[in-house]
This record gives C-alpha cells, sequence and structure tokens, in this order.
C-alpha cells in the first residue's frame, strides 16, 4: 500500500494518542481526577511535566486519562453509528423502494435539525442520571445520517452499474455479486466513515463537556477545559491548563482527519482517479 | 500549404513518455478538405494538436516542427535543442484564423451559460460591437439553425443542432484553416449527413482547407479530397483520395477500405484480426508487420519510408518495390 | 415542468422536517425518565430551602401542569401544543423569570443570532469560494499547495477551540477585546452601532474560521475536478483568456454543487453558532438556551429549540429555491 504523505503522518499521529492512551496509564500512581493530591498550581517540573492545576491534580496523567476516555467514547460509538450508518445506507440505497424513501426522509431530517441544540435539551433532561453511555447512545442518533447518506448513493450507483447485471447473467448469486464486486467499493466509503464519525462524537462530546452539560466528573478532553473555565485558569494566569488540552485536541483531531482523507486520497487514486 | 517535418510529438504520463506521432513528414496542399484516418490511438488527434499549436502539458514536441502561413503571417513551431521555440503566437489566430472543432462536441458547451454568450466570449472588446449578435443570429440561420437557438442554453438543444453549433462557432470568422475531430461521432446517420454537406459548403464557398479527422471510413469516403492514413504514431499512405479508395496501396489502407459496408454487397465484412501494437515497448520494423498478411523478414527489422510510389501518391510499405 | 416539481419537493421536504421536528420536541420530555414538574419542585425547593405544604404542592403542580400542558391525554395535549406553537408561536411563560412569555426572550435573541450567523456564514462562503476557486484553478502552483495545507489545517478544528484561542489571544493577553458581550439597552445610535460591531468581532471571526476550512477544501476539489471538462479545454481552444475561464466556467459550474452543500451543512453551522455565543455570552438564541438549561425553564428551552429547527429549515428552503436562479438546467426544461 503505497500511503500519501497524509496518511503517513495522520497514522503517525493516532498511533502515537492511541499507544500513550493505552500504555501510559500503567505508570500512573494515583487516580489523576483525584483531587488534593498534589500541591495547587504548581509550574512545570520534572515531577510533573505539565505541572498542577487548582484542584491539585497533575494535569499531564489528566490528560493522558483524558486522552483515553476521549478515544474510548469516540470509538465505541463510531463502531455504532458506522454499523447503523452502513445498514440503512446499503438497504435505501440497494433495495429502493419505500423502504428507500422512508430511511431517507429520516435521515434528511436528522441532518436538517441541528443536533447540538437538541442535545443542550437532552443532556439536562438527563441530567440527574447520565451515565457516560446514554450520552453516547444520544450522539449515535445524530451521527448517523452524514455518513449513510454516502453509502447509500454508492449504493444506487452500484446498482446502476453494468457489472452487477453481468454477474448475474454470469450465474453469481446476489451474495457473491455483493461480496465481490459491491464490497471493496463500500469497505473504502465505510472506513473513512468510522474515522469521520470518531472526529464528529469526540468532537461533540467535548463541545457539550466544555459548556458543561456533559458528564464532567469523568475526565475528558472537554471536561477538562470546563473545569479550567470554572475556575478562571486565564484569569489567574494558569495558561497551560488551557493550553495543554487545547493544543492536544489539535493534533488529536488533525491526525483523525488526516487519517481519513489521506486513505481516501489512497483509495481513489488506486481506483484510477487523478486526486 | 501546411508543412509536417518530421514530428515527434510526446505525452507526459505517470507512466513516462510516449510519442504519440512519431516521424510524421509531408505536405498538405491548402484549399482541400483532408481527410485523417486510421484507428483510435493512432495519433490522428495529436497530429490536429501540433498543428493547432495547442502544445500543452503533458503534450510537448519533442522534434521536428509545423510550418504554415495565416493572412501572410507565417507561422512556425518547431523544437530547437531540446526546447520548443514558436515564431508567432499561435493563440491570436484562434478561431480568427484557424479553428478547431473538438471530439467530444456534445459536452463542449458551457452548461450554465447561453449560446450567444458564449459564442462572444472569446473575442475581444473591439469584436463584440452591439451588431455582432445580429451577424451572429443571420449567420446561424444560413446553417439550418433557428435563430432563437443562440439565446438557448447548452441543454434545451439537441445534439445535432449543438454540433451545428460548433460549426458555426468555428466558421463564423472565416478561418482559412479548419481542423475538426471526429465531428459526426455520437451523430445517428441522417444529422451527420446534414453535418458533412455543411462542411462541405463551407470550403467550397470560403475556399479554406479543413482537416478532418474520423475512424469512420464511410466519412472520409463522402467529403475528403485528400486522404492521411495513420497507424501506430506513423503516417502510412497519403495521397488523392480518389487513389487512396480505388488503388490503395499500404495493406492496411486495403483493409481499411475492404471493411467499409456497400450497398447491393451481401458479402460479409472482414474486420482486421489483432490489435496496434502498444506504444509504450521498444518498436522495431514495420509497425503494422504483426497483423500484415504480407510481412516479411525485413519488416520485422527495418522501418518502411513514406516514399512517392505514383505521383502525389506516397506509402510506406517495404512490399511496394 | 422541471421547475415547479422541483419547488414543490422542496416545500414538501421543507414540511417534513418542521413536522417531524415539532413531534420529536414534542414528545422528547416524555419518553424521558424525568418528570419536569417534580424536577421543577425538587429544585424550587432545595434552591429556596423550605418544604411546601402538600395543598400547596398539590396546587403547585396542577398549575405546572397547565403550564406544561401535560393535562389532558396524549393526543389532546399534542393538538393542543401543535396549536399553540404553530399558530400563535406560544411557547409559554418563561419559568425562571414568570411571568415573561417565552416569545418575548426570544423575539430579542433572535436578530442576534441571526445577524451574526448570517454574516459570518456570508463572508467565510465569499473568502473560501474565492480562494478555494483560485487554488483550485491554479491547481500546480506553490499557493494551492499551501491554501490546501491551511484548508486541512483549519477544517477539523471544533468551534470551541477557535473560541477558546481567540478569547485567550484576544481577550486576555492582548485585551483588545472583551471577555463577554454587554450590550445595554437603548436606542439604536451610530455609537451603539460601534459597539455592537465591537462585540461582535471575535465571536465573527470563531465562525468564519471554522468554517473558512471546509469552504476553501470543497471549493478547490470541484474546481479542481470541472477544470478537466470538456468545456473548459473548448474555452481555451477557442482562445477565451484565463480570467474569463476560471469565472465564467469553471467557477459558475463548481459553485452549484457548493450552494447545495451550504443548504444541507445549515444545521451544523448553526450548531457552531450556539456553542460559540455560549462561550462568548453573545446574547443571541444561544445563549438563552444554555441559561434555559441551567435553570431548568422548560418552556424556554422547547421554545429555542422549535424556532431554531423553523429558522434553519426556513434558511435551507431559501438557499434551495435560490438555486435554480444559478442553474438554468433546473429553470428551463
Amino acid at each position: 500500500m503505497k500511503m500519501n504523505i497524509r496518511l503517513k503522518i495522520g497514522i503517525i499521529i493516532l498511533a502515537i494518542f492511541t499507544l500513550g492512551s493505552l500504555i501510559l496509564p500503567f505508570f500512573m500512581e494515583v487516580d489523576p481526577s483525584r483531587q488534593g493530591t498534589y500541591p495547587k498550581n504548581m509550574p512545570f517540573s520534572l515531577e510533573h511535566p505539565l505541572g498542577t492545576n487548582s484542584l491539585g491534580q497533575d494535569i499531564f496523567w489528566f490528560l493522558v486519562i483524558a486522552v483515553r476516555n476521549s478515544l474510548m467514547l469516540g470509538v465505541s460509538v463510531s463502531c455504532v453509528t458506522t454499523f447503523v450508518a452502513g445498514s440503512l445506507g446499503l438497504i435505501a440505497g440497494y433495495v429502493g423502494g419505500w423502504l428507500d424513501r422512508v430511511i431517507t426522509a429520516l435521515m434528511d431530517t436528522a441532518i436538517a435539525i441541528p443536533a447540538f441544540p437538541i442535545l443542550i435539551v437532552l443532556s439536562t433532561l438527563v441530567r440527574g442520571n447520565t451515565s457516560f453511555w446514554l450520552v453516547g447512545v444520544i450522539l449515535v442518533f445524530f451521527g448517523w445520517p452524514w455518513s449513510a447518506r454516502s453509502v447509500r448513493s454508492m449504493a444506487l450507483s452500484i446498482r446502476e452499474r453494468e457489472f452487477i447485471s453481468m454477474a448475474k447473467f454470469s450465474g453469481s448469486t446476489t451474495l457473491e455479486i455483493v461480496r465481490r464486486e459491491v464490497f471493496p467499493y463500500v469497505y473504502a466509503l465505510l472506513v473513512v466513515a468510522f474515522i469521520d464519525a470518531i472526529l464528529w462524537v469526540t468532537t461533540t462530546e467535548a463541545a457539550l463537556a466544555v459548556i458543561g452539560l456533559s458528564k464532567v466528573e469523568i475526565p475528558t478532553l472537554g471536561s477538562i477545559i470546563f473545569w479550567a473555565l470554572s475556575y478562571n485558569a486565564l484569569f489567574i494566569g494558569e495558561y497551560i491548563w488551557v493550553v495543554a488540552p487545547v493544543v492536544t485536541t489539535v493534533i488529536l483531531f488533525l491526525g483523525i482527519f488526516l487519517t481519513s482523507t489521506g486513505y481516501n486520497q489512497m483509495y481513489a487514486t488506486r481506483r484510477g482517479h487523478d486526486v | 500549404m501546411i508543412r509536417l517535418n518530421n514530428i515527434v510529438a510526446t505525452y507526459t504520463t505517470v507512466r513516462g513518455q510516449v510519442d504519440a506521432v512519431d516521424g510524421v513528414d509531408l505536405t498538405i496542399p491548402r484549399g482541400k478538405i483532408v481527410g485523417v484516418a486510421g484507428e483510435s490511438g493512432c495519433g490522428k488527434t495529436t497530429l490536429l494538436k501540433v498543428i493547432y499549436g495547442d502544445l500543452i502539458y503533458p503534450l510537448a514536441l519533442r522534434q521536428g516542427g509545423v510550418e504554415y502561413e495565416i493572412d501572410n503571417v507565417g507561422y512556425r513551431v518547431e523544437t530547437k535543442n531540446g526546447r520548443q521555440v514558436t515564431t508567432s503566437n499561435i493563440k491570436d489566430f484562434w478561431f480568427k484564423h484557424i479553428s478547431y472543432i473538438p471530439q467530444s462536441s456534445m459536452s463542449s458547451l458551457n452548461p450554465v451559460v447561453r449560446i450567444r454568450k458564449q459564442f462572444v466570449d472569446f473575442m475581444d472588446a473591439e469584436q463584440r460591437k452591439a451588431n455582432v449578435l445580429e451577424e451572429i443570429r443571420e449567420y446561424v440561420t444560413s446553417l439550418d439553425l433557428p435563430p432563437e437557438a443562440i439565446d438557448a442554453y447548452p441543454h434545451q438543444l439537441s445534439g445535432g443542432m449543438r454540433q451545428r453549433i460548433m460549426v458555426a462557432m468555428a466558421t463564423f470568422f472565416k478561418p482559412d484553416i479548419i481542423l475538426a475531430d471526429e465531428p459526426t461521432t455520437a451523430l445517428d446517420v441522417v444529422v451527420q449527413k446534414g453535418i458533412l454537406l455543411l462542411l462541405m459548403d463551407i470550403q467550397a464557398e470560403m475556399n479554406n482547407t479543413i482537416i478532418i479527422v474520423s475512424h469512420d471510413m464511410g466519412v472520409h469516403y463522402q467529403i475528403a479530397h485528400k486522404m492521411l492514413i495513420m497507424y501506430a504514431a506513423k503516417a502510412v499512405e497519403f495521397g488523392d483520395s480518389e487513389d487512396v479508395f480505388k488503388a490503395p496501396l499500404h495493406p492496411y489502407t486495403k483493409m481499411l477500405i475492404e471493411s467499409l459496408p456497400t450497398i447491393g454487397d451481401d458479402q460479409m465484412r472482414k474486420g482486421i484480426a489483432g490489435r496496434p501494437p502498444s506504444l509504450w515497448e521498444d518498436l522495431h520494423g514495420c509497425r503494422f508487420a504483426p497483423r500484415c498478411p504480407l510481412a516479411t523478414e525485413l519488416c520485422q527489422t527495418q522501418e518502411p519510408e513514406l516514399i512517392e510510389h505514383k505521383p502525389g501518391h506516397f506509402a510506406a510499405c517495404h512490399s511496394l518495390r | 415542468m422541471g421547475l415547479v416539481r422541483y419547488i414543490a419537493s422542496r416545500v414538501g421536504s421543507y414540511l417534513v422536517v418542521l413536522f417531524v421536528g415539532l413531534t420529536v420536541t414534542f414528545f422528547l420530555p416524555r419518553l424521558l425518565p424525568s418528570d419536569p414538574v417534580e424536577q421543577y419542585i425538587y429544585e424550587l425547593q432545595s434552591q429556596a430551602g423550605q418544604t411546601l405544604s402538600p395543598d400547596e404542592m398539590a396546587s403547585l403542580r396542577e398549575t405546572l401542569s397547565q403550564i406544561y400542558g401535560l393535562e389532558g391525554s396524549l393526543f389532546s395535549q399534542y393538538l393542543g401544543y401543535l396549536e399553540r406553537v404553530v399558530l400563535h408561536f406560544d411557547f409559554g411563560p418563561s419559568l425562571s423569570s414568570f411571568p415573561t412569555p417565552v416569545l418575548e426572550f426570544i423575539r430579542r435573541a433572535l436578530p442576534w443570532t441571526v445577524g451574526l450567523l448570517a454574516t459570518s456564514v456570508l463572508i467565510s462562503w465569499v473568502i473560501g469560494n474565492l480562494v478555494g476557486l483560485l487554488a483550485g484553478f491554479f491547481h500546480d502552483s506553490r499557493g494551492a499547495t499551501v491554501l490546501e495545507v491551511l484548508g486541512v489545517m483549519l477544517y477539523p478544528i471544533p468551534p470551541y477551540i477557535v473560541a477558546l484561542v481567540l478569547i485567550m489571544l484576544f481577550a486576555y493577553i492582548w485585551p483588545i477585546f472583551p471577555l463577554t458581550t454587554t450590550i445595554r439597552p437603548g436606542p439604536l445610535t451610530f455609537e451603539k452601532i460601534r459597539t455592537i460591531l465591537y462585540m461582535s468581532f471575535l465571536p465573527a471571526l470563531a465562525i468564519v474560521m471554522t468554517r473558512l476550512g471546509w469552504n476553501i477544501l470543497s471549493m478547490k476539489a470541484v474546481s479542481f475536478a470541472n477544470k478537466e471538462e470538456p468545456y473548459v479545454t473548448y474555452a481555451r481552444l477557442k482562445g477565451t483568456r484565463p480570467r474569463t475561464i476560471m469565472t465564467g466556467y469553471v467557477g459558475r459550474n463548481s459553485i452549484l454543487p457548493q450552494i447545495t452543500r451550504l443548504s444541507l451543512s445549515l444545521g451544523a453551522i448553526f450548531s457552531g453558532v450556539v456553542l460559540i455565543e455560549i462561550l462568548f455570552s453573545y446574547p443571541g438564541l444561544g445563549l438563552l438556551m444554555r441559561v434555559a438549561a441551567g435553570t431548568g425553564d422548560y418552556n424556554m428551552m422547547y421554545g429555542t429549540i422549535v424556532i431554531t429547527i423553523f429558522a434553519v429549515a426556513t434558511a435551507a428552503l431559501a438557499i434551495d429555491l435560490l438555486y435554480p436562479l444559478f442553474d438554468p438546467r433546473i429553470r428551463y426544461r
């Protein structure tokens, strides 16, 4: 697989983050979300690479756990979302008929309604009983239409293509046709959809957390910023508390995005298009 | 006349460089309709581009050159020391003294702009006077189109009408040279005939030179005065079309003509077995040899030259000695 | 009659979206495990620090149920809800600022949101598409690669990060702009307009930066693809000037899918605007929502949600109806 430069950089970044969030926690001495573990607002040192914050937490280790939680949520919700999007998109596109019309109506409505305001309402309604996973379920509801659209249009175009008819005439069963001819195209699309979903889920959860409407007791990339803002980190000059998660978020999202477009570019070139 | 001096034209692609025209050397007379025939990929379109002066990346002139006169101004493009040198800016003449009708005429019109605007947006300000539109309308009517056609958008016109518009655009300024690349492809036979007659009328009236590229020998039979047959980037036969059709010299030409249907003849048409060689490989000897019934050992090793075997009738084949 | 069918289908989708949106908003609280009446009473009590007598509680429950429209069967509630909302835009009174009607707050906040959104989206649209067209047309130049990299780097950055960075840079480190937006009520003087522009600058900048990456990248991709189209090649062969080719041929055709994409992404754009409003304390719908969420003011929350759905769907419809102006293939059969 000849990888282009985008894909290379993206995968390197993602690899660092994934390995980091999986391996580093083994080296933790204390639970980073426990408050008052260390003296407050200490500057950088060997013991605390990013210093500590106003809650007496080590910023670096908190960030590590935050990344891990954000990624875990992102990946798991994305799996479900991509599965739902892929299935519904394929059914709608390939089967067609009234089923297609119903699914399309759902899709278009879900896209037209802005997700964030609804999420704000939902998060307050379940405030007392929010579990982290409920947030995930809600995110699936809003995340599936985007990828489903692309899968559906791809399924539609494949249905029209002549080689499907040819395969039918040559005697292959529908399942064989799907596996041999349809799946390679759809596979690439699903990979891209999966990666894009991770980006969207992580962003949206973090956005909710930043304004204090997610389960902010759990360290995520968003909640860390929320706590920093609540404790007026900027006002008291504790910039690192905000800057560290901001920089981390930007690099992580950049990595996810580069992987997504890089993969898309590579696959398009392999199919013979000039990108 | 249009002088083609041993032209070698190259395309640069991801796979490397390929010579789409490999050493074509002849003189094309003015005031005639010249047909260029051959299979897909033989280099006819590239030759047209070279003559037109559309030498834009990835196409480049590697060797040789083209020479002709337009409006008493000489135009020459050639390669000196590996660099392409043009004596005058051919782009100033485009569509005013030399025109090009491209291959995919169906989609060569901007879908979101009215025809009349596309008629004028390549003219300078001084040409774009108020009454130009009226002149265009008149001219278009003379080509058997309704005058409102130019107010329409491309998708509102039929394929045949669009092709006539293309011809109208290309001939409006009465150019000296018209290059037409497959002007009748994708049109039905009746419409085809109309376009061909149109071109013949224009040529008779303006006495200009029309070079028509087509893989359809039937088209050439109907209107060409002179014929150039190309095969695998080489010119294999050139002469008056009467001579070429009645007494073809090159075996390839013979096979091309034999594949033409004739009314009243019930015999099965013979196709030509095999395919042209890939231009990516190193080619030795006559390029038609693998498919030629007359091929000898000499044909495999030595390339035949385009020689005048009869007055005005050239062919490149060892069997003619 | 292509145009008529197009308009009809767009209006049809619009109505479907509104209907589904209203219905979902209606059923949302009723399907979730919390009871807004009980929740309100609970919060009231914990805030006031005292308990109510059983009689007081009963009458409070009844009043609240009426206000929430929770009386009667589900179906009658639904009909009543539809009638109130669709015909009168009546969302009831705000619970945290009783008895001011929700509609009043919305009326004050809506112009701010619309103004901010329209201006920022317009700016990022014009700049982004222009830059994208240039980058796609001059694809091989170094400038185009730089712009592409710029677009790639801007695109994945979420709105809250952009907002935070801007706040950090321009409200803390170099305090040029204020932290929060405070605009005193009063007549629209020239001075006031200046204040408004001053306060709106950072939030608008945040929105523009968030959208710019997407505009540049998608326009560049479309322009680059359209550059290879036969009609562009033909225009070149006719001797058309490159500038005319770029604008009249590539530009005019590339803008079409961009318009469609804009209409589709209005929901996402609005979400971003809401978030940015909250972070800048900008007096628009976003802030209303956040405050309502914090105080448990259900009427306010639903009111703002419904208005949001309505506004986004209408804006999308407006864009869709403008599309035929740009594409003659839809206008004429």
